[in-house]
């Protein structure tokens, strides 16, 4: 009777646990939801910030952290597969493999505003790229690399070994049973790990600080050297600098609110798809 | 054909060592730019001064109240996500159903990928201002608020690695233990936590890491005063939140740009070594029951 009872107290104990840890994620989704829902209209998304950053949209900021996303993935993207398939395809033991392994696993764990000192030093100083939109795709693109080769990995190991075998078998070469066989079967899972990525990167806000942010744009960004604005950043800045405060903290709650949707219909998109593949693989 | 082979295979070896020479770059930077600060600063009174005024005349460079900052304010973060997040693992991996563990699996996936700004900004704006009228404290941007936000920000993290270790848990341990006769609470705690333990470990590891090296979060909800902390309730100054906020206007090359340099050092020789303990953990674990790798 008492080891029942220990029992129906300790499961209750662990049951509270995971109602508390998704009702105050929820709680935090609600309220910027609830209070961004107010300032989003046609022009918040569309129009640039007017009158010192009190009215007017964010639209210079959407795009800026777009073309930083994409310019960030095309970067790690080619590097990500071609370390997975070395990893995986070429070489999986030997003294090579890991030092690479322990370079991944720890750059994965490099605090985010290391990066951006980095960035800072190679990319804004040293090649003298300045505080740019390429910097800012760099920086953010070597903090994502670490993801975008395990995802990649996970991809490359779920082909069923007899498929590699069966194409050698044919006469294939090493690299051809690579182009033609591994590559388009895992390339589904590839492109899930990818989008996931894409999700920390448009949040990251440390790594772009002092490489490529700005507060306030006239327009666009024109060329891979100018400066951008980006959401994560201008909530930072919105809520920092400013004479505006209130004006200024109900268009940052339209910016969370954007960022948090995009980040969670992707991750939401690629943790479903990821689901389903790997139903399919058993 | 077989030089083509031999080239591919030497483009692959190549692009493969990017992340080491990224990794080394790292270092070499953060060596490179922090050393000329200790011919100017003993390295005894930068770690151990107790006053952080980098902007004064003379300026004082003593990193004591940022350590300790970040140091309480990651300690407080980990009293609220490792039972969350160990808590909720044990819940996904024990007790749901198949058709709970479908809904709710995903669901923490999903909620571990909210920015870190946007829980930087949630306590700013909400939790602070409830915290300071809830508990009458002077100031809401405080240790504690940021402690409580890092932790519940560390939870899904923390919950996923957790729940991984446990999954590796072999059936046969936990049929043995119901065969002689334990309840399903009993074979949780004396059988499945002992066999997963390590496991459990590098899940609080990297929790730890992730809480010393998170930047936005602390810089908006820390509430930045650079003192050493005596209470939960005041204003502190993490490491990162320092490095984030006097970037910016820290002249080039200058002794207060060096020292900032040499936190992010510190900083990153801390959790360079949380990694590398945490892999050795891991990969014990995985020795012990039996898996590859």
């Amino acid at each position: 009777m008492k080891k029942d009872f220990s029992q129906t107290i300790g499961f209750f104990f662990l049951f509270c646990c995971i109602l508390v840890t998704i009702l105050l994620l929820l709680t935090i989704i609600y309220f910027v939801f609830v209070r961004g829902a107010k300032v989003i209209s046609w022009e918040f998304l569309t129009q640039a910030p007017r009158a010192g950053m009190t009215a007017g949209g964010v639209a210079p900021a959407i795009v800026g952290t777009m073309y930083l996303t994409l310019g960030a993935i095309m970067f790690a993207l080619p590097l990500g597969i071609a370390a997975a398939i070395y990893l995986c395809e070429y070489s999986p033991q030997g003294f090579a493999v890991n030092i690479i392994r322990m370079s991944i696993n720890n750059l994965a764990g490099v605090p985010s505003v290391v990066f951006g000192l980095f960035g800072l030093t190679v990319f804004v100083k040293f090649f003298g790229f300045g505080v740019s939109m390429l910097s800012g795709c760099l920086t953010l693109g070597i903090l994502v690399l670490p993801l975008i080769i395990s995802a990649a990995q996970e991809a490359l190991l779920a082909v069923p070994q007899s498929m590699r075998e069966a194409s050698l078998a044919l006469g294939a070469t090493h690299w051809q049973t690579i182009k033609k066989i591994v590559l388009p079967t895992s390339l589904p899972g590839i492109l899930t790990g990818v989008i996931l990525s894409i999700g920390r990167v448009a949040g990251e806000t440390a790594p772009i600080l002092f490489t490529a942010a700005a507060f306030y744009l006239r327009g666009y960004p024109k060329s891979i050297f100018s400066e951008v604005m980006a959401l994560p950043y201008h909530i930072y800045a919105l809520m920092t600098e400013g004479a505006h405060p209130q004006q200024q903290t109900a268009i940052a709650y339209g910016c969370a609110l954007i960022l948090l949707f995009l980040v969670l219909l992707v991750s939401t998109v690629a943790i479903f798809i990821r689901q389903k593949q790997r139903s399919y693989y058993g | 054909m077989y030089i083509k082979e031999k080239i591919y295979r030497w483009i692959f070896t190549v692009l493969a060592f990017s992340s080491f020479v990224f990794l080394v770059g790292i270092i070499i930077v953060l060596f490179r730019e922090s050393l000329p600060l200790f011919q100017k600063v003993r390295l005894f009174d930068f770690l151990l001064g107790r006053f952080w005024y980098p902007t004064y005349d003379p300026p004082e460079f003593g990193i004591l109240p940022l350590i300790l900052a970040s140091v309480w304010v990651t300690c407080g973060a980990l009293c609220v996500c490792v039972p969350l997040g160990i808590g909720s693992a044990l819940f996904l991996n024990e007790l749901a159903t198949p058709g709970q563990r479908a809904v709710l699996k995903p669901l923490i996936e999903i909620l571990a990928s909210i920015p870190s700004i946007v829980y930087g900004f949630f306590g700013m704006v909400v939790l602070a201002p409830f915290l300071q009228q809830l508990l009458h404290i002077p100031v809401g941007l405080c240790a504690f608020s940021a402690s409580l936000i890092l932790g519940i920000m560390a939870v899904p993290t923390v919950c996923s690695i957790a729940e991984d270790a446990l999954s590796y848990v072999p059936r046969s341990f936990r049929e043995a233990s119901f065969a002689v006769g334990a309840n399903r609470w009993q074979t949780l705690t004396k059988v499945v936590i002992p066999a997963a333990g390590s496991g459990i470990s590098t899940a609080i590891i990297l929790g730890i890491s992730r809480a010393i090296g998170e930047t936005m979060t602390v810089l908006m909800v820390a509430g930045g005063a650079a003192v050493i902390p005596t209470s939960f309730f005041m204003p502190v100054r993490p490491m990162t939140a320092a490095i984030a906020a006097e970037m910016g206007e820290a002249p080039m090359g200058g002794l207060h740009y060096r020292a900032l340099f040499s936190i992010a050092l510190i900083l990153f020789l801390i959790t360079f070594l949380f990694n590398i303990i945490a892999e050795l953990v891991s990969r014990r674990f995985r020795l012990k029951l039996g898996l590859a790798q």
